[in-house]
C-alpha cells in the first residue's frame, strides 16, 4: 500500500487540493461521504470546523470590543458616561509612571503565582496521569471539587484560616513554632496564596491532559539506559509535557495578571493590582473611557508577550 | 507489568506525599467552609456554636435553589456547546494551516485577557445595541463566551504530536473515517477535552462578574445570589449550599465507581500498548 | 388589563428599538458605522430624548396593575413577609433580585435597559443616574402615602419634592469601634489616625465617602470643589495608608466581629450587625460631622410596569410595613407615621436615631459632576502612594 504523501503530525492540511491521501475504504455513511468531498479541500474543512467559534467570538467578542475601543478613545461625561471624541489622552494617562508600580506588582504576583501552581501542579498532574491508573478520573474530580463551591466562600474560608486568631494562628502558637501570631492577612502573601489556590486548576489539567499521553516505555526506556530520575525527569519527561507546561502557565498567568477579586477581599492597601485599577475606573470613578483605554494596554501587553513567550519556547504549533 | 526499578518505586512514595500535601492544601478551606455550615451565628466570622438551622432553611430558600438551578443549567449548557466549538476549532488549528489561522489563534487568546468588567460591560452594550433583551440566555451566550478559549488551549495542548500514521494505519486495516474518527482520533483527544470541560464547567458556575451585567431579571446565578448577600452578611446558608453539592457529588461519585469500575475515556499510550 | 398592559410594553419595546432595527445596525457596522451609529442608539436607549423621561405625561393614565413587577433592591434589605403581603393584597407576582453596590448597579443600567421597575440607589447615585437621564418621574397622584414621610425626607438637596425618588430607609456613615481593645474612644475621626491601632484600622472603598472622612477631620465641607482643601485631604489619606488594615466595604463587618478589626469606617447598620454578633463593638457619629445617606426606590426610563411601581412604593409608605421593615433591618425609617409601630429599642437608639444635635451636623453627599474629577486624580495619588 502505498503510504500517505502527506506528512504526519502537526498541520499535515498542506495547501487545497494537494496529493490525496491514500485510498481507503469508501465507507457508504453520511460522515464518510462527508469526509470524501472534504478529503483535499482543506481549507474547507478548517474553515467549517473552526467556524462556531468563529462566528460566537465574531459576534459576542470581537464587536463589542470595538464599542469598548470607541469608548477608549472617548473622555469622560459630567456624571460618569462616556463623550464620544477622538483623542488619545486616555492611553497617554495609561501609560503614566503613576501605573508603573501596579503594574510590575501584578505581573510580579501573577507571576509567582504561576511558579507556585507550576512547583504543585506538575506533581499533581503527573500523579494522576501516570500513576491514576482506573481512578484517574477520580483524582481530577476531587482535584476540581473544592471549586464547587462559591468563590466567595471559599475566599471567607481562607481569611477564617489565616486570620490574628485564625485557624493556621492557633495551631502555630499553640505549639509554640512562632511567638506572637503572625500577620498573614492582608498582606502579599495572602494575594500570591489567594491567586495560587485559585488557578492550581488551570495548571494542572492542561498539564495532565499532556502527561497524559505519555508514552511510560520512554520513560523506562531511559531507565533502562542508565539514566536516573533527575535526568529522566528533565529531558525526557518535561520536554515531551511541554505544550502542556506552556498552556497551563498562560491559563494561570493571563488572568491572575488582571485579577482583582482576590486582592480585594484578601490583599491590603498596598498589594493593589491592575485588575482594581480597571476595575474601579468602570465601577467608584465611573471613567469608562479611561478604564477602556487601561484595558486595552494592559490586554496589548499580554499579547505581545503571550506571543514572544511562545515563539521562545519553541512551540510556534500552539500559537 | 512493565519492571519498575527500585529507585521509581520510592519516587512513587515521595510523589504520593507531596500529592497528599497539595490534597491537603486544596481541601484545606473547604474544611472551615463545612464546620462553619454548622455555625449558629448569622456570620462566617466567630464559631459560636453547632446548629443544623442553616441547612434547614437552605431547603426552604426558594431564592438560593432556584439560584443554584440555573447556575447549573447555565454552565452545563455552556460547558457542551463550547466543548463542542472549542475542540473542533482546536482540531481544526492543529490539523490545518488556513488563511488568517495565525490571526484566530490571536482571537482565542482575547477572551483569556480581557478584564472580565470590560467584557462584561462591552457585551451587555453591544447586546442592548442590537436590542436583545437580557435573559438567561444572554447569561449563556456569555459564558459560552468566555469559556471556549480555555476549552481550545487545552485539547490543542493535548493534540499537538498526534501521530496521524494511528489513523492512517487505522484505515488500511479497514475502517472508514467515521470508525477511525470514534475510535481512534476522539479518544485520544477525550483526556484533552475532559480536562478542559471540567474548567469551563468551573469558570461557568463561578463567573461572577459577566454574569452581573447579562443576566436578565430573574436569571440570578448562585454567585450573583451570594455576592449580592455580600453587603448584608453571608449567612452559612451558603456554606450549606456548598456542603451540599460537595456531599452530592461525592456520593454521585461513590455510586458511579462502586458500579461501573473502570472508568470510561481509557486512552491509548501509543502503538503497541494497551 | 392585558390590553393596557400590552401597549405599555410595547411603548417600552419601541424606546429599545428606537431609530434602528437589528438588520439596520448591522448594515451599518463599519468602523464609521460603529462610531455614528453606536452613540445614537446609546443615547436613545438610554432614555438621553426628552420623550422618554416623562414617562407620564407621554402615556395615556394606565390605572391597571400589570401581572408582575420586578424588584431590584440591595440584598437582605426587606423584611420577610413584606412582598408576600403585597402580592396577596395585589395580585402582583414580584420578582425579586439583589445587588449590593451602587456603582455596580449604575454600571448595569448604564449599559442598557434592564427591564426592572424599581430600583433603590443611594441618594449621590440619584443625582447621577438623573444626570444620565436614567429615571423617570413618579406619577405622586399614585403615592398619596408620600405624606407619611418626615419633612427632611420631603425636601432633600437631590430631589426635592420627591420628583423620582421616594425614600426606603437611611442611615449614618460613622465608626464602629471595638470597646474593649480600644481605650479611651473619643467621637471624633482623629481615632482613625491613632498610630497605635496600627493594622487595625479600616475605610470604605468609595472613593467620596474615604474623602469625606479627611474632610470632616480638617474641618471643611465634605462636598467642597476646592482644590486646596482636596489636596489637604489626600495628604492627610496618604499619611493614613500605611495605618490600614485595608479598604473593604463589607469585609469590615465579620473583622469587627471577629476582634480583628477595632476601627472601622462603616455604615450604620453593618456596624449593628456586627455588634449583634459581638457586643463589644459599638457605633459612634463623630463631633466633626457624618454623611447621612438614605436609599430610596426610584423607576428606570424603560421599566415595564410604572403604575405598579408606584402602587408597591405607596404600599411601602405604609406606616405598618415602613416599621416591618426597619425592625428587621435595623436602619432608620424615613416615614413618620412608622415611629409608633418601630421596635422601641430601636427608636430610642441614638446611634440609629440620631438626636437633633447630632442630625444637624449630618450632611448629604453631593453629586459634583465635572467636578468629580478632582476626586477621582485626588484618589488616584491615594492609591498609588
Amino acid at each position: 500500500m502505498p503510504s500517505s504523501a502527506a506528512p504526519s503530525g502537526q498541520g499535515a492540511g498542506g495547501s487545497s487540493g494537494g496529493i490525496p491521501p491514500a485510498p481507503a475504504p469508501e465507507g457508504v455513511g453520511l460522515f464518510s461521504r462527508v469526509a470524501a468531498r472534504l478529503r483535499g479541500r482543506s481549507a474547507l474543512t478548517a474553515s467549517l470546523l473552526a467556524g462556531p467559534t468563529l462566528v460566537w467570538l465574531l459576534l459576542f467578542l470581537i464587536l463589542p470590543l470595538c464599542v469598548i475601543l470607541v469608548y477608549s478613545l472617548g473622555s469622560r461625561g459630567a456624571y460618569g458616561d462616556v463623550v464620544l471624541g477622538f483623542s488619545f489622552d486616555n492611553y497617554l494617562k495609561a501609560f503614566s509612571p503613576l501605573w508603573f508600580p501596579v503594574i510590575l506588582r501584578s505581573f510580579a504576583y501573577a507571576a509567582i503565582a504561576t511558579l507556585l501552581t507550576l512547583l504543585m501542579g506538575y506533581p499533581l498532574a503527573y500523579f494522576i496521569a501516570l500513576f491514576g491508573g482506573r481512578r484517574k478520573n477520580l483524582y481530577l474530580i476531587l482535584l476540581m471539587l473544592p471549586f464547587w463551591t462559591s468563590y466567595l466562600i471559599r475566599t471567607y474560608s481562607w481569611i477564617v484560616i489565616l486570620r490574628t486568631q485564625g485557624v493556621l494562628n492557633t495551631v502555630l502558637t499553640s505549639l509554640h513554632v512562632v511567638p506572637e501570631p503572625l500577620n498573614l492577612l492582608n498582606t502579599p502573601f495572602s494575594v500570591i496564596l489567594g491567586l495560587t489556590y485559585g488557578f492550581l486548576p488551570f495548571m494542572t489539567l492542561p498539564l495532565y491532559a499532556s502527561l497524559e499521553r505519555l508514552d511510560k516505555s520512554l520513560i523506562e526506556a531511559s531507565y533502562d539506559l542508565g539514566a536516573n530520575r533527575l535526568w529522566t525527569l528533565l529531558k525526557v519527561t518535561i520536554p515531551l509535557s511541554l505544550p502542556g507546561i506552556v498552556a497551563g502557565t498562560l491559563l494561570v498567568f493571563i488572568p491572575a495578571v488582571g485579577d482583582f477579586v482576590t486582592p480585594d477581599l484578601l490583599g491590603g492597601p498596598s498589594t493593589m493590582m491592575i485588575g482594581n485599577v480597571i476595575q474601579s475606573q468602570f465601577l467608584s470613578a465611573r471613567d469608562w473611557a479611561y478604564g477602556s483605554a487601561l484595558s486595552f494596554s494592559l490586554m496589548a501587553i499580554l499579547l505581545v508577550a503571550i506571543f514572544f513567550y511562545v515563539r521562545r519556547v519553541g512551540t510556534e504549533d500552539l500559537v | 507489568m512493565s519492571r519498575k526499578p527500585r529507585d521509581q518505586r520510592v519516587k512513587a512514595k515521595g510523589l504520593r506525599v507531596f500529592v497528599g500535601f497539595v490534597y491537603a492544601f486544596l481541601f484545606a478551606p473547604i474544611v472551615v467552609l463545612v464546620l462553619f455550615s454548622f455555625n449558629n451565628s448569622k456570620r462566617n466570622a466567630v464559631w459560636k456554636g453547632f446548629t443544623l438551622k442553616w441547612y434547614d432553611a437552605l431547603f426552604h430558600d426558594t431564592a438560593v435553589l432556584q439560584a443554584l438551578q440555573n447556575s447549573f443549567k447555565v454552565a452545563v449548557v455552556a460547558t457542551i456547546v463550547s466543548s463542542i466549538f472549542g475542540t473542533l476549532a482546536a482540531y481544526a488549528l492543529v490539523r490545518y494551516r488556513f488563511r488568517g489561522s495565525g490571526i484566530y489563534n490571536g482571537a482565542i487568546y482575547i477572551p483569556l485577557v480581557i478584564p472580565e468588567i470590560v467584557f462584561g460591560v462591552a457585551l451587555l452594550t453591544f447586546l442592548r445595541a442590537v436590542s436583545i433583551n437580557l435573559s438567561m440566555t444572554t447569561v449563556v451566550i456569555a459564558h459560552i463566551a468566555f469559556t471556549v478559549s480555555y476549552i481550545v488551549v487545552v485539547v490543542r495542548a493535548r493534540m499537538v504530536g498526534f501521530d496521524r500514521h494511528l489513523e492512517e494505519a487505522a484505515m488500511d486495516l479497514g475502517a472508514n473515517e467515521l470508525q477511525t474518527f470514534l475510535h481512534v482520533t476522539l479518544p485520544f483527544m477525550l483526556p484533552g477535552i475532559l480536562a478542559g470541560a471540567l474548567l469551563a464547567f468551573v469558570l461557568s458556575f463561578d463567573d461572577f462578574v459577566i454574569t452581573f451585567f447579562n443576566a436578565g431579571v430573574g436569571a440570578t446565578t448562585l454567585p450573583l445570589k451570594v455576592y449580592s448577600m455580600v453587603k448584608f452578611g453571608v449567612t452559612p446558608e451558603i456554606n450549606a449550599i456548598s456542603v451540599f453539592m460537595l456531599a452530592t457529588t461525592s456520593i454521585i461519585l461513590l455510586v458511579y465507581y462502586k458500579l461501573q469500575g473502570a472508568p470510561p475515556g481509557a486512552t491509548i499510550k501509543g502503538a503497541g500498548e494497551e | 388589563m392585558k390590553k393596557l398592559d400590552r401597549e405599555l410594553r410595547v411603548l417600552s419595546v419601541d424606546c429599545l428599538n428606537a431609530p434602528v432595527s437589528r438588520r439596520g445596525f448591522f448594515k451599518r457596522a463599519g468602523a464609521a458605522g460603529l462610531l455614528l451609529g453606536v452613540p445614537g442608539l446609546l443615547a436613545a436607549c438610554g432614555g438621553g430624548s426628552s420623550t422618554t423621561t416623562s414617562g407620564a405625561s407621554g402615556t395615556p393614565t394606565t390605572q391597571k396593575l400589570a401581572d408582575t413587577l420586578n424588584f431590584y433592591n440591595w440584598s437582605d434589605y426587606i423584611a420577610e413577609d413584606t412582598i408576600p403581603n403585597f402580592e396577596k393584597e395585589y395580585g402582583v407576582k414580584v420578582v425579586y433580585d439583589n445587588y449590593s453596590s451602587n456603582d455596580a448597579l449604575l454600571a448595569k443600567l448604564q449599559s442598557g435597559a434592564t427591564g426592572y421597575d424599581i430600583i433603590v440607589p443611594t441618594d449621590y447615585m440619584v443625582t447621577t443616574m438623573l444626570g444620565l437621564n436614567l429615571l423617570q418621574e413618579i406619577d405622586l397622584a399614585n403615592v398619596p402615602n408620600i405624606v407619611n414621610l418626615y419633612a427632611r425626607f420631603r425636601e432633600e438637596p437631590f430631589d426635592p419634592g420627591n420628583k423620582y425618588s421616594v425614600p426606603w430607609q437611611w442611615g449614618t456613615t460613622g465608626i464602629g469601634y471595638n470597646s474593649e481593645k480600644v481605650t479611651g474612644f473619643q467621637p471624633s475621626w482623629d481615632m482613625l489616625w491613632d498610630a497605635q491601632y496600627k493594622g487595625k484600622i479600616t475605610m470604605l472603598t468609595e472613593i467620596r465617602d474615604i474623602f469625606a472622612v479627611a474632610l470632616f477631620k480638617l474641618g471643611y465641607d465634605a462636598n467642597t470643589t476646592d482644590p486646596a482643601q482636596i489636596d489637604e485631604a489626600t495628604q492627610l489619606l496618604i499619611e493614613q495608608k500605611p495605618l490600614l488594615k485595608h479598604y473593604t466595604s463589607d469585609t469590615y463587618i465579620d473583622e469587627l466581629a471577629s476582634n480583628d478589626t477595632w476601627l472601622a469606617h462603616g455604615y450604620s447598620g453593618d456596624v449593628f450587625q456586627a455588634q449583634a454578633e459581638n457586643d463589644v463593638v459599638q457605633y459612634s457619629i463623630p463631633s466633626e460631622g457624618a454623611i447621612i445617606w438614605v436609599d430610596s426606590m426610584c423607576i428606570p426610563t424603560d421599566a415595564p410596569h410604572k403604575y405598579t411601581a408606584e402602587v408597591f412604593m405607596n404600599y411601602i409608605l405604609e406606616p405598618e410595613v415602613s416599621a416591618a421593615i426597619s425592625n428587621f433591618v435595623v436602619y432608620a425609617s424615613p416615614n413618620e407615621k412608622a415611629e409608633e409601630f418601630l421596635d422601641p429599642t430601636i427608636l430610642e437608639d441614638p446611634s440609629v436615631y440620631p438626636p437633633q444635635e447630632v442630625q444637624d451636623k449630618l450632611t448629604f453627599m453631593k453629586e459634583l459632576g465635572a467636578d468629580t474629577e478632582l476626586y477621582n486624580t485626588a484618589y488616584e495619588k491615594v492609591k498609588a502612594a
